[in-house]
């Protein structure tokens, strides 16, 4: 019984030790380090095979805009650090021996070494350029299948396709012209230089602005998480209140196929009627559905979490019951103000033959630091970017300071 | 005569204090009417705390524009603003314009905001916001 006790006090010591040098707040039997730290814009990242941790910056660190990860002693902290790149960004991806990473234009790759380095660092090969960059939903979040394509989101630039963006009174634009070069996933080939609009499809439109999306090896299927329209409330104070628009519409995960439309920005999902309801802008009144032909979401999330990555956890790390399910980023809302802020946590989504099984679930909460947020900006980080390692570890990168935790379970 | 002394320094004495008074009223009903423009039309994105949003929106603490010149940061409400530098920073989403509100509701509003969020700026009146709007019309 001494024994017993002594070894449970010893554990939770442990567990708060590890705990401690970060503020997250994890499931019993997880726990979370700081892999590393000051990297500043840190947005989305990606795990080698053999382990090297690659992070993208959307802004530049001493002139790079991609940062080396390396824990050489196997103490799950980074002891080496280095940089390559000169381009900031947001999207990173690993396929067939390439380390493909996008700027809001661009997308290049660098071939890999079979120890997961890049061979040359000061040569990518551009794959595609040309895209559209209007600074609103700028960037370019990418990811790859195994059948050599690449898959890279332009967003929207735009709230709601208003002729006056996100002004009052404006009415939408039918047809949305944004949509030609904009607001969907566009498709290209991996391994072809200089692509642009010409070379590449469009694989799915009606989608405002994906920055979390992941290839479902299980399903071979894409899956994207949107950032629902902003602004319900101050552009249509006769329709919504403070409250409603803090928490509609709805930001969504949809399971994806080509040819699909997610109906931005004539509809939008409002999880808690669950139903696609016409845009204000083109005459809905929060009541009347619209988007026949539009696709369902697969979850349905509360409004402006902000989901900034996507990740189907694969490993064999964490307990069975996270297996082929989702992880997703929620950088934290800043449209729900004058209403309290929320976000800022890791959330999992269990998946069952391919399909959201249960109820959403918060997995790490508290990057910000502080309870009842009112603004983004007292945040003290915010989730931006997950990867899995090749031993089943969860990476997350926080694109305020910079700092990569790395979340871990022991029995 | 040390009752006339009296009454003349209560008579004029108090007339600058009247003025004063008659004065911090008439800013303080500005500054509150604006904080409810402000609240409908400006809080979503610069935040209550005037904070803004990372990337997204400016601050307007101590705001370069909005503690500066007069016709410039009217100028801003009523035609916008896009893909300016302030203060070493871009912000991606565009500020619409706000030319429906009136011209006193504009100078309420920006009276409030060039004195709170630690800014220390004079106030606007709805004059000035006639003017220049009616310049930009010329133009």
């Amino acid at each position: 019984m001494i024994i017993l006790a002594a070894s449970a006090a010893l554990l939770w010591g442990f567990h708060k030790e590890t705990s401690e040098g970060t503020s997250l707040r994890l499931p019993s039997g997880f726990s979370a380090e700081v892999f590393a730290d000051g990297l500043g814009e840190a947005r989305h990242l990606v795990v080698s095979p053999q382990g090297n941790v690659f992070v993208k910056l959307g802004k530049l660190k001493d002139g790079k805009g991609i940062i080396l990860l390396q824990d050489v002693n196997r103490d799950g902290k980074a002891e080496k650090e280095s940089g390559f790149g000169t381009f900031e960004g947001t999207g990173i991806a690993i396929g067939n021996d390439y380390l493909y990473a996008s700027s809001d234009e661009q997308v290049y790759r660098y071939a890999l070494d079979g120890k997961g380095n890049v061979k040359d660092p000061d040569s990518p090969e551009l794959i595609v350029t040309g895209l559209i960059n209007r600074h609103q939903h700028a960037a370019k979040a990418i990811t790859l299948d195994t059948r050599g394509h690449l898959y890279v989101n332009i967003g929207a630039y735009s709230n709601a396709c208003q002729e006056r963006d996100r002004t009052k009174g404006s009415p939408g634009m039918k047809p949305c012209p944004i949509l030609d070069s904009a607001g969907g996933i566009w498709q290209f080939n991996a391994a072809k230089r200089n692509q642009s609009y010409g070379d590449g499809k469009r694989y799915v439109t009606g989608l405002r602005n994906v920055v979390g999306l992941d290839w479902n090896e299980e399903l071979n299927q894409l899956f994207v998480t949107q950032h629902g329209r902003d602004q319900l409330f101050q552009l249509f104070p006769d329709l919504y209140d403070a409250k409603q628009s803090a928490e509609l519409p709805s930001e969504t995960l949809y399971a994806v196929k080509e040819g699909d439309d997610c109906g931005w920005p004539y509809i939008y999902y409002d999880h808690i009627q669950k139903k696609k309801i016409l845009a204000p802008e083109y005459g809905g009144d929060g009541k009347k559905t619209g988007g026949e032909k539009a696709i369902d979401p697969a979850v349905g999330f509360p409004g402006h979490l902000a989901p900034n990555a996507l990740l189907f956890y694969t490993g064999k790390m964490f307990p069975a019951k996270y297996r082929n399910g989702a992880f997703i980023a929620f950088h934290g809302s800043w449209n729900r103000a004058p209403e309290i802020q929320k976000g800022y946590f890791v959330a999992f989504v269990p998946f069952k033959n391919g399909k959201p099984a249960g109820e959403w679930e918060v997995f790490a909460d508290n990057f910000a630091g502080k309870e009842n947020l009112k603004s983004p900006g007292e945040a003290e980080h915010r989730p931006c970017g997950l990867a899995q390692g090749p031993d089943g570890a969860l990476y997350v990168a926080d694109d305020v300071k910079g700092t990569i935790y790395k979340i871990t379970y022991t029995k | 005569m040390k009752f006339c002394m009296l009454i003349t320094v209560i008579f004029f004495g108090a007339l600058p204090f009247a003025a004063l008074a008659q004065d911090t009223q008439d800013v303080k009903t500005a500054v509150e009417r604006g904080k409810l423009i402000f609240e409908q039309n400006c809080l979503a994105c610069h935040q209550a705390d005037g904070s803004g949003v990372p990337h997204l929106a400016p601050p307007l603490i101590k705001g370069t524009f909005v503690g500066g010149d007069k016709e410039k940061v009217i100028g801003i409400v009523l035609h916008g603003l896009e893909n300016v530098e302030i203060k070493g920073e871009y912000y991606a989403n565009p500020m619409p314009s706000f030319d429906y509100l009136s011209d006193q509701e504009i100078a309420d509003v920006l009276s409030f905001v060039r004195t709170s969020f630690s800014n220390e700026a004079s106030e606007i009146t709805s004059e000035e916001v006639t003017k220049a709007r009616a310049d930009t019309k010329t133009k």
